[in-house]
């Protein structure tokens, strides 16, 4: 098993604001990503898809194929957007750093045909990341954690 | 799926690796320029990682209004800009190589009650890191 990871960046803006909850209760729980004009990041994605290299190729997937997929899937859609109203897919969910990366995975997820998607690991910040992996197979069920 | 969410903080402080239970030659031999009597220092970069489910009304794992506060007042403001062999009690007795301030940081975090504490990785400097995480039924055992 090997794994391949490929990184690109994108810019958004975005905001926290739950309609369910008051005003009060809003700048309480996401405080300044509460602001209603909204604000922005750099967000960095590093996708990494796990596999057997081929033997005819020694690629897992070949990489301009998964930047291709990255751009159409990510980029195209999401750079220079704003989250909460450009991003169809978001509508109805806040755009945490959670919700964009688990989005992220549910749009990537069936576009990997070769090998299969191991993590999606979305930065907002250098200090700030989500990851968003496979579960974790069953107690007992794969592997040896002796 | 299953999403988790990693903080980076950071802390600059002081430390020495000597083991009491080592002769001065070993603690050279095995420490190196870490034996230094008068100590040295490091920026810190500590990596938090937590898991549990995506709230649906915040859509977050765990607030970091929450997240900040908790491990700035357990570990950052405890740590920075001091002595770790001086100043926190457990490095009294142990030495402060970065595999056990880990365990330590991870031991401090272990009681957020807002998400599960998943992993506790360190940077002593950019070229070495350091990881503790816990075992998939539970937290880390000592």
């Amino acid at each position: 098993m090997v794994r391949i990871t490929r990184k690109v960046e994108f810019s958004a803006s975005h905001m926290y604001h739950n309609p369910a909850f008051s005003a009060e209760e809003n700048r309480r729980v996401f405080g300044k990503c509460n602001n209603p004009h909204g604000h922005g990041h750099n967000y960095t994605l590093e996708v990494t898809v796990a596999g057997e290299p081929d033997p005819q190729t020694g690629m897992v997937l070949d990489l301009k194929e998964l930047k291709e997929i990255l751009q159409q899937e990510v980029v195209d859609r999401m750079d220079h957007r704003h989250l909460n109203y450009e991003v169809p897919e978001l509508a109805g969910k806040i755009p945490t750093c959670e919700n964009v990366a688990s989005l992220i995975w549910t749009l990537l997820d069936p576009r990997i045909t070769k090998g299969h998607l191991h993590r999606v690991r979305l930065y907002e910040s250098d200090d700030l990341y989500a990851d968003v992996t496979e579960d974790a197979p069953p107690s007992g069920a794969e592997g040896n954690r002796s | 799926m299953k999403v988790s969410l990693t903080r980076r903080y950071k802390f600059a402080a002081a430390h020495r690796l000597h083991a009491p239970a080592l002769s001065d030659q070993e603690n050279r031999r095995i420490y190196g320029k870490c034996n230094n009597p008068y100590g040295h220092g490091h920026n810190y970069e500590v990596s938090v990682t937590v898991t549990g489910p995506v709230d649906r009304a915040t859509g977050m794992i765990a607030n970091l209004g929450e997240l900040d506060p908790f491990v700035n007042r357990e570990v950052v403001d405890a740590f920075d800009h001091k002595n770790l062999n001086e100043e926190i009690p457990v490095f009294q007795t142990v030495v402060p190589t970065t595999e056990n301030l880990c365990r330590e940081v991870f031991r401090r975090l272990q009681s957020f009650p807002a998400a599960r504490l998943e992993r506790v990785r360190i940077e002593e400097t950019s070229k070495n890191s350091f990881e503790v995480t816990s075992d998939r039924d539970g937290p880390e055992s000592r």
